[in-house]
């Protein structure tokens, strides 16, 4: 195939331990690390994987949001990206009309695959690949933990509650990766060296004539339900005594 | 008077629990009437058992080759068909209504509520966001349709004693794609206790440190007619299958009484367990963030305490 479309969000740090602000107007976000969503990455280092076993001859990562974003698409340069397009928008935008943006960037560049992580860590909203799919009318393999090509189509097994399921899609289609699905490479110095040779081109979401989605407002942020502090017990025997008291056995 | 539409969840033979939880849900928004529909290659089974699901006044079922296994392409211009006369379209929270629900969210032009936890009002729900660390209310447009996912670990399912629900065969019209094709599902079969509806959870950590070790838990889970689960370090390290990991990004599940064994209490580990009844931990570091959460804590070597407490309980 001649192209992949990797998209990259950029999100807290999966190692920051979020917290809501005191005003619950949302969640602290100054001067955290920000990273690329891991499930993103994975998604590129696929990309990658199949253009170095010869199955692609170029990798195209994206991302959304204000210019602080070009940090993530360096990074994703660093790691092998060919090129690197951003974006740029108002903070915050929905899933919905990001879908929509990706769609019409689809439209300039006519990718054959289009990788996406299945959900993002911050929102935890497991939505932008299904919908971009639907958008596209194209097919969907959501919770990728392998991916193969044939023929125009790929087959890809997913990771679903009842354990692996395979499905065959006919390219183009949109491929959500799940955890499993590879372990992303370590950028290496002269590799961070070389990506900032590489093209990253700016596009104004205005420009692209994109229709806003109704967005679901939030309204107020609170810190989860606190567990009550447990007992600690010592030995086997107490412990059995601890779960018959509580009649759990 | 607001409709629901909610999609059954089901293996071709039996209805999926999370169906029956969904329906809890619903019952929360005011003076919803609930239809559930079922996709299927042969519905009636399902749809007799979802017709019992207590609150439920209608099954819609719609029979088709293709839907023997759920494919989200062909399910979601069928069901978008049928959410024109629904006000809300809800789905389960699973690996089966996160694939399905968003494509039908965009297809109706509106984005999805993932995750509902609580409905607080008609258009106001909450949900969990940074893997449960923050709860966020959320509301819909006005006047907008909801299609919406359900933290099935959020709720208790309905009862299923109803007797007043009609069911009724329809035809959608819209296409089904050939993009898409189904071809093989590989499940670990076993006769436990599923692990996201089973009453008590087993589940063991990279502290195992093999697959063999695993022998363990499941000799302490089958004596406790326990379901087993595991943290993501040890599905990672290959000691088990992918479909035992619970938490953030794998099972979010609710048992009455939950062992956390060898297993340090990652937050996305933790996200996947909070809304246990009682959480056990045994692990050898008194640190473990687990203990922060446990209800009763036991530090001690796993390998010596969990066959004593597996011979306790026998």
């Amino acid at each position: 195939m001649e192209k992949i479309l990797v998209g990259l969000k950029r999100v807290v740090d999966y190692n920051v331990r979020v917290r809501v602000k005191n005003d619950g107007s949302g969640v602290e976000t100054d001067g955290v690390k920000m990273s690329i969503n891991p499930f993103d990455e994975i998604a590129l280092e696929e990309a990658l994987r199949i253009k170095e076993r010869g199955e692609a001859s170029e990798v195209i990562v994206i991302s959304m949001g204000s210019q602080d974003a070009q940090q993530q698409l360096r990074t994703g340069l660093a790691m092998g990206a060919d090129r690197a397009i951003l974006v740029e928008t108002p903070e915050s935008v929905d899933p919905l009309s990001r879908a929509r943006v990706l769609l019409s960037i689809i439209e300039r560049e006519s990718p054959d695959l289009v990788l996406l992580g299945k959900q993002a860590i911050d929102d935890d909203n497991n939505q932008m690949g299904q919908m971009l799919a639907a958008l596209w009318s194209r097919p969907q393999a959501t919770f990728a933990s392998n991916i193969t090509f044939q023929n125009g189509a790929a087959t890809v097994t997913r990771e679903v509650d009842a354990g692996l399921e395979t499905i065959e899609v006919d390219l183009p289609a949109v491929i959500t990766t799940d955890l499993r699905l590879n372990e992303p490479r370590y950028v290496k110095l002269p590799d961070i060296m070389k990506a900032k040779k590489k093209p990253l081109d700016t596009v104004a979401v205005a420009d692209l004539g994109i229709d806003g989605a109704p967005a679901i407002s939030e309204t107020a942020f609170a810190p989860p339900a606190q567990r009550e502090k447990g007992i600690m017990v010592d030995d086997v025997a107490s412990l059995v005594a601890a779960l018959k008291d509580k009649g759990l056995i | 008077m607001a409709n629901v539409l909610l999609v059954a969840e089901h293996d071709g033979d039996t209805l999926n629990p999370s169906t029956a939880k969904c329906a809890r849900c619903a019952a929360d928004i005011d003076g919803a009437e609930l239809h559930v529909v079922v996709f299927a290659a042969d519905p009636s089974a399902v749809a007799e058992q979802a017709a019992a699901l207590d609150g439920v006044t209608k099954v819609v079922t719609i029979a088709h080759a293709v839907h023997a296994h759920a494919l989200a392409a062909a399910i979601a211009p069928q069901l978008v068909e049928l959410a024109a006369d629904y006000d809300y379209v809800l789905g389960p929270s699973t690996t089966f209504g996160k694939d399905l629900m968003p494509r039908v969210a965009a297809l109706l032009g509106v984005n999805q509520i993932s995750d509902i936890m609580s409905v607080e009002a008609p258009m106001v729900f909450k949900r969990p966001i940074y893997a449960g660390n923050a709860i966020v209310t959320v509301e819909a447009p006005a006047g907008s349709k909801v299609v919406a996912t359900v933290r099935t670990a959020s709720y208790r399912a309905v009862g299923s004693e109803n007797a007043a629900a009609t069911i009724e065969s329809v035809e959608p019209a819209a296409e089904i794609p050939g993009h898409t094709r189904f071809v093989e599902l590989q499940t670990g079969a076993s006769d436990r206790p599923d692990l996201q509806t089973a009453a008590r959870v087993v589940s063991g950590g990279r502290a195992l440190a093999s697959s063999e070790n695993f022998d363990i838990i499941y000799k302490l889970a089958d004596t406790m007619g326990a379901g087993v689960g595991a943290s993501r370090a040890a599905v990672d390290a290959g000691y088990v299958p992918n479909e035992m990991q619970v938490g953030q990004t794998g099972k979010i599940i609710a048992p009455d009484l939950y062992l956390a064994i060898g297993i340090s209490g990652a937050i996305q580990h933790l996200t996947g367990i909070k809304d246990a009844g009682t959480i056990v931990a045994i692990n050898k570091d008194e640190e473990a963030p687990i203990f922060e959460v446990a209800d009763i804590g036991l530090v001690g070597d796993l390998f010596s305490v969990v066959p004593e407490l597996t011979e306790a309980l026998s």
